[in-house]
């Protein structure tokens, strides 16, 4: 029988080995990048048509994204440092991934984040300040997402990856109903740790059965906290879409003018009815998982080194520099400007006032419910027994 | 007003709620072209298409999942879990992403889907198919939980839940959906969130649900010849539980005896007792008292005539009660 492999040689030596070696940042030739790590734009011959422009104006823009969110991502883990945050997720290295895919969104999609798209959130309009509120703990929420259609934050990973298929379901009836709306799809963010989720391959089978309107952005940064990316896969990531029946692509992740292009084909996939697309962003946690992580237990220093060549603000800042599409003058008013804004990002969270418990007696139903009720009036009784004890003990 | 059974009364309830509100979807496994497991759907999918009764993948996380994605859109996601003891797939969508939508937005989101889900024994099947797991739903704030008992409540409550805002979990109880009774499509029934007192009485209260609500009616009637009168209360919800309707009987009869298929182990049964205590110790004539199941998974079919609460367990319940 001509043509039949054993299911040992589907996926050949060179992959497998590929996925299994310990995180180093060969994406394989197969990954979709314009920017090399030396600064060198080239023209994609199969994305290329999809990027929204390499002009200066467009390259500062998305530096100047990615610039802000790191410095935000700083200031947000020294604020946790000083006590000022319960727990902070830093997002730096995935800068590119973040902010290509984020800046590809349009105005109708929607997004279903994790815990770690702060950059997203960013092009989305979500004031930056806001989603400190939850690791401020203050919120489990923090923003409202109708306003900028950017989810709240997911903690039990993978779990919106399915939010997600069933609103993009929402957006094919929808326009089914009424065709003169803008075409939209959703997109769900998940990293390598949780593509191993069920919930992952439940999304994967619906959308596909479906025909969903989605685009699964996994972030392989390499780490589930401390365990590498080949436990959670001897394929790379974005081939296992192929199994589902639509289209893998493996971008460098650190790549912001590749992730778009590839993001901005994804979406429009989507949008025109083709289905739901796999994008694996190749990419590096430069940090911790939390701030209550500790890398050097688990990782070595000399991985760290092998990523930091590649690092996405550096390619970039190689590029405007070297092609003189920006000079000093940008990068210093930058400095100025994320200055300014980790000032104000501080005053706000310092401002932020816990909530009284009353309101979370008051979100948990939308409807009356009498034991709410009850167990409020109870708690308010008891609280009310304490009142102008303080000034006595 | 027609006689139905429970199963029919589900199907022309859904198929009200279909016809009200064009966001109302079903979603569920076999519930298009096959009407479901137990033909709760049949016919539907003819009449309303395959965008509005959904054939799913082979996955119930999934059906919960996307029934929240769909919420968020503005849809009523009405899903099918085949059995109970198949729901668990879903236990974490349900628990940490449905029942908390709104409060981690703060009041400002939230996702009213309905799970209708066919609970409880006495069909004789295989394992996983006669639970009753709806303790474990009602320990979670965020879920309403609520079971019919008849065909009257099965039409009016799965519309009741669909028009909730809140996520609510039906519990059929299926070996009641052959069960016949007048349904009146005109005038809705009570809230579906209160109980309701079936059978007035002065000596003791039983109070029941779903598919035990006929056998505590029939234990009532077997106890009359002995001289007690006993008040029947179909709890219809189980979160909230309707407290003041158990009270009010409580302080006049001073006895109570709480019958589930369910474990009494952290069960609901065991919520009652201790409420009921607080709330009217004085009232009471003897300790509230649970029928139910035992501290082991369902058993085997061939034994569960033994396990599942009878007319003879439950005057057993009340003759300890008649003797403090």
């Amino acid at each position: 029988m001509s043509g039949t492999r054993l299911p040992a040689a589907e996926f050949e030596s060179e992959e497998i080995a590929l996925a299994s070696a310990p995180p180093g940042p060969d994406g394989g030739p197969g990954m979709v990048q314009f920017l090399d790590p030396d600064g060198r734009l080239n023209d994609h011959p199969e994305f290329g048509g999809f990027s929204s422009g390499t002009g200066a104006e467009r390259l500062k823009a998305l530096y100047r994204d990615m610039y802000l969110i790191r410095r935000f991502d700083q200031e947000a883990t020294a604020l946790q440092r000083q006590g000022q945050l319960a727990l902070w997720v830093p997002l730096t290295g995935q800068e590119a991934a973040q902010i290509g895919s984020g800046r590809a969104l349009q105005a109708q999609d929607y997004v279903f984040p994790t815990y770690r798209e702060h950059g997203v959130a960013l092009t989305r309009g979500v004031r930056l300040s806001e989603m400190l509120r939850l690791f401020r703990g203050i919120t489990n929420g923090g923003w409202d997402p109708r306003e900028t259609n950017f989810h709240l934050y997911t903690l039990v990973l993978a779990a919106q990856a399915l939010h997600a298929v069933g609103y993009a379901m929402g957006l094919q009836r929808d326009q089914a109903a009424d065709p003169t709306l803008a075409p939209a799809a959703s997109v769900a963010y998940f990293g390598d740790g949780a593509s191993s989720e069920g919930d992952v391959h439940e999304a994967m089978v619906f959308a596909a059965s479906f025909n969903a309107p989605v685009v699964f952005f996994c972030q392989n940064n390499h780490w589930a906290i401390s365990v590498p990316s080949s436990v959670q896969t001897r394929v790379p990531l974005a081939q296992r879409a192929e199994g589902y029946g639509f289209p893998g692509i493996r971008v460098d992740g650190n790549d912001v003018v590749a992730v778009e292009a590839v993001t901005n084909w994804a979406l429009e996939h989507a949008r025109s009815g083709k289905g739901p697309v796999l994008i694996e962003a190749f990419t590096y946690r430069m940090s911790a998982h939390t701030t209550a992580d500790d890398p050097t237990k688990y990782r070595l220093s000399r991985e760290e080194e092998d990523w930091h060549p590649r690092d996405p603000l550096a390619r970039l800042e190689k590029h405007l520099r070297t092609t003189g599409k920006a000079g000093d003058a940008f990068f210093e008013e930058l400095v100025g400007e994320a200055k300014a804004m980790a000032v104000e990002l501080r005053r706000d969270v310092q401002a932020m006032q816990p909530p009284g418990l009353e309101e979370r007696f008051n979100t948990v139903y939308a409807e009356p419910h009498p034991l709410v009720q009850e167990e409020l009036q109870a708690w308010r009784d008891y609280e009310a027994g304490f009142i102008g004890e303080e000034e006595t003990s | 007003m027609a006689v139905m059974t429970v199963a029919k009364a589900i199907n022309e309830g859904l198929r009200a709620a279909l016809e009200n509100n064009p966001k109302t979807l079903l979603m569920g496994e076999d519930i298009g072209e096959l009407g479901g497991v137990y033909r709760i759907t049949e016919g539907l999918k003819r009449d309303f298409g395959a965008d509005r009764v959904v054939d799913t993948p082979l996955g119930e996380s999934g059906i919960i999942g996307t029934a929240i994605g769909l919420a968020l859109r503005g849809y009523r996601p009405v899903c099918e879990i085949q059995f109970d003891g198949f729901v668990f797939p879903a236990f974490n969508q349900i628990t940490t992403q449905l029942a908390k939508l709104r409060t981690r937005s703060d009041g400002m989101l939230g996702a009213p889907v309905v799970i209708r889900i066919p609970y409880g024994g006495g069909i004789g099947s295989v394992e996983h198919h006669s639970e009753s797991p709806e303790a474990l739903f009602a320990h979670t704030a965020g879920l309403r939980i609520i079971t019919p008992s008849n065909p009257q409540d099965a039409y009016w409550m799965v519309q009741q839940a669909i028009d909730c805002q809140d996520p609510v979990i039906v519990f059929e109880p299926k070996r009641r959906y052959w069960l016949k009774g007048e349904v009146d499509t005109v005038n809705a029934p009570p809230s579906p969130f209160t109980a309701q007192v079936l059978r007035e009485g002065s000596d003791a209260t039983v109070v029941a649900y779903g598919p035990l609500v006929p056998v505590a009616l029939a234990a009532a009637e077997a106890a009359q010849p002995d001289g007690h009168s006993v008040e029947v209360i179909d709890l219809r919800s189980i979160s909230p539980i309707d407290f003041d309707t158990v009270t009010a009987s409580v302080a006049k009869t001073g006895r109570l005896v709480v019958a589930h298929e369910a474990p009494t182990f952290g069960g609901i049964g065991g919520e009652i007792a201790a409420r009921i205590s607080e709330r009217a110790f004085l009232s009471l004539e003897a300790p509230v008292i649970r029928v139910g199941g035992f501290h082991m998974p369902y058993p085997v079919a061939r034994t569960e005539e033994h396990y599942l609460p009878d007319i003879d367990r439950i005057l057993e319940a009340l003759e300890r009660a008649f003797a403090y």
